[in-house]
This record gives C-alpha cells, structure tokens and sequence, in this order.
C-alpha cells in the first residue's frame, strides 16, 4: 500500500484524484506479487541456475581437494561409461508408462463407477478416493505390511487359496519387486483420475444423454460417443500432468525400497538423489539432475503448449 | 419378462462387483494396519497371520507416542504444518487477487512460471539448496523447510485462489472503494470472507502436501529431535528388528490429519478443484 501511495503522490498534484487512483493500480498488482516472485527466485529459479553450475564442477564431499571446474566432464562420464544412468533411465520410462496407462484406465472406470446414483455414494466416493490425500512414505507403511514375508496378508491368502506354496519376500525378490512398487503406486495414483475425471464428468449436460436414450443408443454407445469425447481433455492433460509427476517421484519407491534390489527400482530421480544428498556427489549428481531436466522439458513445453491453447481462456 | 428380469440383474452386477472390487482394493490396506496396530507386538510375529487381533490392545500407540517420540514427530509436523499453510494462504489470497482483478504486464508470465514450478522434480531444488541452506546455517531447522513448502504449494493454491476470487462480482470492490476502503481492506476484510470455503478447501490442501511432504524434511533434517512424521516413520523401517505392531501404529497416527481432511474436501475435490489441473 506504501508503494502505491507514494507513487500515487507524485502524480496528485498535476493529475486528478480518478487518475491518482489508476497510478495506484497499476503498481497494485506487482506488490500483490512481489513476495512469491522473491520467493520463487530465491529458492527455485536461483537453484536451477546452481544446478547448471554444478554440473561441470567437481564436487565431492568424499574427494573436496579435487574440487573445481572440469568442463563436461560429468556428462562425458554420464553417457559413456555408465550403466547405472542407463538402466534408471530405462525403468524410469517403464515406470511412468506402466504407471500412467494403468492409473488411467482403472481411473475411467472408477470415475464412471462413482458417477452412477447409488445409495451411500457420498460416503463410498470419499472411502474410495482417499488414497489420494496418502503421502508416498504412508503408502509404503501400508503396503510393507501387506508386502511382508512373515506377516503380511498377500502372502497368506495366496497360500490359503494356493496359488503359492511358501510366502514370497515380494520386495526383496528381484522378480517381484518391480510389481509390487507398481500396484503400490497405482493405489494412491487411480484415484488422481479418477477425482479429475469425475470433476470433469459432473461438466456434461444431462441433455445430451437424454436426448440420445430417444435415439436409442445403448450405454456403451454413450460411452464412446458422448462421455470420451467430452473427456478428451482432462485426459489429455491429467495424463501428461501424472506422466511428470510419476517421471519424478521419489517418496514411495525410495522409503519402500531405497532402490533396491540390485537397483532393479532406481529411478532418475532415485539415482540422482542417492549420489548427491546420500554420497555427497553434488556436481555428478547435479550433471544427472541437468540431463533430467532436459528430458522433462519435452513434456513441460507440450503441457503448457496445450494449456496455452486450452485451458486459459479467462486470462 | 425373465430376459427383462435377466438383464436388469446383469447390468446390476456389472455395476456392484467392480464397485466392490475397488472398495477393497483401497481399504484392506488401510485395514490391514489397524489390525495390525492392535495387535500385540508378539502376535504379530508368532507364525500364524490373524485377521482379527486377540486380544486387541492399544499398547502400541501408547508405545510409539511415548518412546518412539512420536509425540515429538507430531508436534514438529504441527508447527511447520502451521505455519506454512497460514503464509501459503495469505500469499495465494494476495496473488490470486492480484490475477483475477487486474491485467498488467508479465501476468502470462507469472501464470506460466507457477504452471512450471509444478512440474520440475523437487530433488533438483534441493541438491543446490542443501549447499545454500548449509552456508547459512539454516540445514536441520524448520525454518529451511517451512520457506521452501511456502515456495512449492503457493503456486498451486494461487491457481485455485484465483478461481474462487475471479467468481465474485468485481462490483463488491467497487462498491467499497466509493466508500473509501483501500484495496487491503477489501482483500481482507471483504473478499477473504466471502471466498472462506474457498480458503479452507485450498488450505487443507496445502496442509496435507505440506504434512505429508518426505524428500525435502529427509534431506534438510538431519537430527531426531527435528524429525517430522515422515522422517520418524522412515526410520523405524531402518532399524534393525521392525517393531511391526508399532510401526503400524506410528502410520495410523500419520494418517488422521490428512484422511480427516480428505473427507472434508473431498465434495470440493470432485466438484471443481479437480479441474485446476489444467490451470
């Protein structure tokens, strides 16, 4: 209010109160702003451009006296003589399109599941739904429990039904480990679509329906012909936003398996952590962070392109 | 008529059994736990899985409250909790004010650099912050993670603000400016109250990100005094023998506030908020 008082005095002398109003306002909104702009360029654009220029320095915790600028030496490393980036970055792309194909279709199912009028459906959308409001680490409490060799209940009920003879260590069998991270994720990650697709279905007219139930349409023409199309966008872009979001995910996989076994579930963002933040590697890991970076600006510029042209027509 | 009879229960069925499919999916885990929970710690192990604890006890709540510290998690969770939604809100508020009431020049701009804040992986904040923290002596405080929670649930809360705010009529302002309000006075005193469902619906939301948040307290905590929740649970996995029973125990009370909350805002959830996503 300072701000927009002060330069408004200026002005008061030669210009009119109306006016002195309109100075006011023009620098109103910047104020408004101001605090989350700092905010922004202090702790993450600032960050980003540290990234880069850590990215070609040596920097080690373990090996600080070797410490400086060595070029793109880190990268060189990166794409010539390691492995271990390689194969995160393959179960990485497994990972994302695992996860999303799958959260997207049982999503569809469960959003038109709760838009049926049933009895109780308050109460049963909120039980299904809740996954969502679960943190990574919470779920992997939950299911650790179900996982578990000893005590956990899969095990149980599969040798009960006899499908296995002896209990499975699910997470520490590099067969299985794999699976298991993924039906974990898929329990907190339908009910994302399945909240954004029931949002987006409550946005279809009652008519339209009607008036194709006179044309004699059967619940599954309706499907394809009237819900999908009116969906197409929210699935569009609820896909590419969980598609960036699973790309970076850490919590879940990382506290249920710290990326084991034998790595077979370190992802990018896994493997970056690991050798910055646990060993101390911040210029390798830094040079991984960048590497990610740029793969993820592939679906960043496609995301806001469709938003651009979508979704922001009240700007 | 039994044709008519036949397809009525078809498409019944075929409604129900996924229905009950999912209801399970999602709640036998959460079952699961609190079984487990109430089980005594050598139940738990002795070989045979029960599905009902006998005899139940809430010993092991006792147990992680007390000597796990758990009291201590929770309270440090409260405080940086706290204090970070009531910043995040005020500054969504300011700025979601900001962009529904007025145009000015790089608000494209700023709306595309909050889109963006969103999708970067916050392990690339955090490598450099580390080293940034650390220089100022802020590593292993709440307040390193309270500035930065601001930093990351701000931008999508701005988006939400903005849409309640731009939902009441610009002639409440104008209104009020003839008779003599200053614009902080309309901000808070007429708008906030009006947009209040849409407040407390954007604040349980940053409450349950900011609660249940686990890379960034993992990475800039570094001593159990300090542990949130998350932390704390992470590192009863990481000990030796797993105290089953209250591990459970510790993941059902990390589970309370965000669940409660859930079914708070759910109604808000599916009728509009889901939407934001596309900004």
């Amino acid at each position: 209010m300072e701000l927009s008082q002060s330069t408004g005095g200026k002005t008061m002398s030669v210009k009119s109160k109306s006016s002195r109003k309109k100075m006011g306002d023009r620098w109103f909104p910047y104020l408004l702003i101001a605090p989350t702009v700092l905010l922004i360029a202090g702790l993450l654009v600032f960050p980003i451009f540290r990234v880069f220029d850590l990215s070609v320095q040596s920097y080690d915790f373990t090996r600080l006296q070797k410490a400086g600028y060595i070029g793109l030496e880190n990268f060189k490393n990166i794409f010539t003589q390691d492995d271990m980036f390689y194969s995160s970055l393959w179960i990485t792309v497994k990972w994302v399109l695992i996860e999303v194909v799958l959260q997207l279709v049982f999503g569809l199912v469960v959003a038109l599941l709760l838009n049926q009028a049933f009895k109780l459906r308050g109460l049963v959308r909120s039980l299904v739904l809740v996954p969502w409001a679960v943190s990574g680490v919470l779920t992997t409490m939950l299911w650790s429990l179900m996982f578990n060799q000893h005590i956990g209940i899969i095990n149980d009920i599969l040798m009960k039904l006899g499908v296995i003879s002896e209990p499975v260590a699910w997470l520490a069998n590099i067969h299985t480990v794999f699976g298991s991270v993924i039906v974990a994720e898929l329990w907190r990650g339908i009910p994302f679509f399945a909240i954004t697709l029931l949002a987006a279905l409550q946005t279809i007219p009652h008519e339209v329906y009607e008036s194709c139930e006179v044309d004699g349409a059967g619940s599954v023409k309706k499907l394809f012909f009237i819900t999908l199309p009116f969906l197409k966008e929210s699935i569009v872009f609820a896909t590419l936003l969980r598609a960036i979001w699973e790309f970076n995910s850490i919590d879940m996989i990382f506290t249920m398996t710290n990326g084991g076994p034998m790595d077979m579930t370190t992802t990018l963002p896994i493997y970056m952590m690991k050798t910055s933040i646990l060993e101390g590697n911040y210029g390798y890991g830094s040079a991984i962070g960048v590497v990610t970076f740029a793969f993820l600006m592939i679906f960043v510029v496609l995301y806001l392109r469709l938003n651009r042209s979508g979704g922001m027509q009240d700007e | 008529m039994n044709s008519k009879w036949q397809r009525k229960l078809g498409s019944k069925l075929l409604f129900y059994i996924p229905l009950a499919l999912t209801l399970m999916f999602v709640l036998v885990p959460f079952l699961w736990a609190i079984s487990t929970s109430l089980k005594r710690e050598g139940d738990v192990l002795s070989g045979t899985v029960r599905y009902i604890p006998s005899p139940a006890t809430f010993e092991n709540f006792v147990h992680v409250w007390n000597d796990n510290n758990f009291s201590q998690y929770f309270m440090n969770s409260v405080f940086v909790s706290v204090l970070s939604v009531v910043a995040i809100t005020v500054l969504s508020v300011l700025n979601g004010y900001a962009m529904s009431r007025f145009k000015f020049k790089g608000k494209g701009a700023f709306m595309l650099v909050l889109l963006a804040t969103q999708m970067m992986p916050v392990i690339l904040f955090v490598i450099p912050l580390f080293l940034i923290f650390k220089n100022l002596g802020m590593i292993n405080t709440p307040y390193a993670l309270i500035l930065f929670y601001i930093v990351l649930q701000v931008p999508f809360n701005t988006i939400l603000m903005r849409g309640f705010i731009s939902s009441t009529p610009k002639e409440i302002d104008e209104a009020a400016m003839v008779d003599g309000a200053g614009r902080f006075r309309i901000i808070f005193a007429i708008i906030m109250p009006i947009v209040l469902p849409g407040i407390v619906a954007t604040s349980a939301f940053a409450f349950i990100g900011v609660w249940n948040e686990f890379l960034v307290a993992f990475s800039f905590i570094t001593t159990p005094d300090r542990f949130t929740i998350p932390i704390g649970l992470k590192f009863m996995v990481g000990e030796f023998s797993v105290q089953y029973a209250s591990l459970a125990a510790g993941s059902i009370i990390g589970l309370i506030p965000p669940v409660l909350l859930f079914m708070f805002i759910q109604r808000y959830l599916v009728e509009g908020l889901g939407g934001a996503v596309k900004g």
